[in-house]
């Protein structure tokens, strides 16, 4: 292909680029929303939150963002329709990271609802249905992305609602809430350790094992990660045992030593947000980036090339630059006007939203973040533990559907051509 | 826009507010003990201050049922009924409410407590006071019950201080009986419309009383499901 060795540096420059814009665009925007419930229910300070972010984000990113990102480069545009026009696809996968990142970015100047995962998707149809053919876009699939768009909060409520039960039963309606908590919580805390490294183990990690050769068995797994899960429990007991019963709070409301120590588990479980954000967002900027680098270093477009994890790496940075650059100021925002949220329902639905999208992750479905945190947190208000929720939330759910969907598809149909115009 | 980000999400809980304003509604109520305290001793200018005292509070109890009426729309969703926590929020505003008239009219038309029956209207006085506040304590349960979600056994100690205020509201029933027929005594030896006048505030203070049992009710509604 001479188009490939004429401008194969630039076009390896610019897939850098527009992925770094879009990791940076996630870090500086979505990042805040996975955070901003342990901000605002005052289990974290925001300086532990950012660092928590930052590590976590990566790790999820690199540990376990490889399923969801082979999804994005080659699970929504039919790879073998593509396989004689490489130089489309590289053009498409340009665009949609392109009209992506425009779009998130014109939209969060207007303070719209922006979803990165939908922006990506729509964009990405977009390009192949337009641009190429529509039949080189794999409509099963999509159909099941954007399926798990209206399953994933749909679980996560319910798992949510489940747990803050179980947090009812076991720990607050008790005659010693405060002994219980003590009592229980290490558990949730291994549940949240458990669950995270088996499906990272399992699914996610791969993409890395398979570098080094490595390849766990079923029951490897689950010693592994039941050993990690140990290790989460111990340090939470050793956190836990450092909080003692404040007699003058409690006065006030009874409650407020036990919200103390879920204050404690409340760190684990945002953790396993930003890992669970990780995993499943880095894809977005990833995603077409890998599809790009792929074509240009092998000058096909082939369906098994794994994802390179350096480029896991590069997306992992340009979220913590993001965050580092302007996500934090967001977070502080968002934090400050979440005040209504307690431990003990924050974790709840932190634990059943970082569950719902890992489990997204290792299935290799791009879901939105945030839209999976809004039914685990109206999961918990079902079980009556939420003073008040804002239900038109759900209408503006929908809206960001029906808006960013064309809208990411638009731009990059626009962007495509003009690629097409200039390269081709 | 309705949704940019997550924090959209959380409306303005209910639950603080209710407890602020029945706080207030309460306080109003309270001032009446030294408020016929006052006027026993003949002292009307502690009295006036005291008297101005409860509008103010009585003021500050509308401005929070106004603040609150305003920031519970229909699009909210909360953990116990909507209407049922409106009901309750206006049933709390009449304690105060009450407690506005009872001082208002005494210091308007000066009213003297006839000597004999003083040390009784002062009884009756502080009974139905003593409901108001058993009141304030079950209210102020409403955050426990909100972090157990309006369930569990929370709710039996709500219902155990429901019980108590339905005993201090039958006590000041029967205070209510006792200063009547001390009235009806002296009613010949008193000018008709002060009686009139007494018989009304009489009345009054036993309005606080039952003012006060209904919120007990109105919360009781609110926690059955």
């Amino acid at each position: 292909m001479t188009l490939f060795a004429e401008y194969s540096q630039i076009l390896f420059v610019l897939a850098c680029c527009f992925g770094l814009f879009m990791a940076w665009g996630i870090g500086a925007n979505d990042v805040s929303n996975a955070m901003g419930t342990s901000v605002g229910s005052r289990a974290l300070t925001m300086k532990q939150a950012i660092l928590i972010a930052m590590v976590f984000e990566f790790a999820g990113a690199y540990l376990a963002g490889g399923e969801v990102t082979e999804t994005i480069r080659s699970g929504i545009v039919d790879v073998s329709v593509m396989e004689h026009h490489p130089d489309l696809f590289v053009f498409g996968m340009l665009a949609s990271l392109l009209a992506a990142g425009t779009w998130l970015f014109i939209a969060s100047i207007l303070g719209w609802p922006v979803s990165t995962t939908h922006s990506i998707v729509g964009a990405i149809i977009g390009f192949a249905a337009v641009g190429i053919s529509v039949d080189a876009v794999q409509w099963d699939q999509v159909w099941g992305i954007v399926g798990s768009w209206v399953t994933s909060p749909l679980v996560a409520g319910i798992m949510s609602f489940w747990i803050f039960r179980s947090v009812q039963h076991l720990i607050l309606d008790t005659d010693d809430p405060f002994a219980n908590a003590k009592r229980y919580i290490p558990f949730y805390m291994f549940a949240v350790g458990f669950f995270l490294s088996m499906v990272t183990i399992l699914k996610g990690l791969k993409y890395i094992l398979k570098e080094h050769q490595i390849d766990f068995s079923f029951l490897q797994a689950i010693g592994i990660a039941a050993i990690i899960g140990l290790i989460v429990a111990g340090i939470g007991i050793f956190l836990l045992s450092r909080i003692t019963q404040d007699k003058t709070a409690d006065k006030g409301n009874r409650f407020s030593s036990v919200e103390r120590v879920f204050g404690v588990l409340m760190i684990f479980t945002a953790c396993s947000m930003a890992f669970a954000h990780g995993s499943n967002d880095v894809a977005n900027a990833v995603g077409p980036m890998a599809a790009v680098i792929s074509v240009i270093n092998t000058g096909t477009v082939g369906a098994k090339a794994a994802v390179a994890p350096w480029i896991l790496l590069l997306g992992g940075v340009g979220i913590v630059v993001g965050l580092a650059t302007y996500g934090y100021k967001v977070m502080i925002t968002i934090g400050k006007r979440i005040t209504e949220l307690t431990p003990s329902r924050g974790f709840a639905a932190e634990m059943a939203a970082a569950a719902t999208v890992v489990i997204a992750s290792g299935i290799g479905l791009p879901i939105s973040t945030t839209h999976t945190l809004v039914g685990a947190v109206l999961g918990v208000g079902l079980a009556r533990g939420i003073g008040a929720l804002n239900l038109s939330v759900i209408g503006g759910i929908f809206a960001s559907w029906i808006i960013t969907l064309p809208a990411g598809a638009g731009l990059s149909i626009l962007f495509f051509y003009f690629f097409k115009g200039v390269f081709g | 826009m309705p949704f940019a980000n997550l924090s959209n999400l959380f409306g303005r809980s209910p639950i603080k507010p209710m407890q602020e304003h029945m706080a207030v509604a309460v306080k109003a109520a309270t001032e009446l003990v030294s408020f016929f305290d006052a006027i026993t001793r003949n002292d009307w200018e502690t009295a006036s201050n005291i008297q101005q005292g409860i509008v103010r509070y009585e003021n500050d109890a509308d401005e929070i049922k106004k603040q609150l009426r305003l920031h519970l729309p229909k699009s909210l969703f909360l953990p116990v009924p909507r209407g049922d926590i409106l009901e309750l929020l206006t049933t709390q505003d009449r304690i105060a409410n009450r407690a506005k008239d009872i001082a208002g009219i005494i210091m308007g038309r000066k009213m003297a407590i006839p000597t004999s029956m003083q040390t009784q209207m002062l009884d009756f006085v502080r009974s139905s006071v003593a409901a108001a506040e058993q009141a304030l304590i079950a209210i102020n349960e409403l955050d426990e019950l909100l972090e157990t979600g309006f369930s569990g056994r929370e709710l039996t100690v709500v219902e155990k201080m429901i019980q108590e205020l339905d005993e201090l509201e039958e006590k000041a029933d029967k205070l209510e009986i006792g200063v009547r027929t001390s009235l009806f005594s002296l009613e010949a030896q008193l000018p008709p419309v002060d009686v009139m006048f007494l018989y009304n505030i009489i009345d009054w203070i036993g309005d606080l009383a039952d003012r006060a049992h209904n919120v007990g009710g109105r919360l009781q509604l609110l926690l059955a499901h």
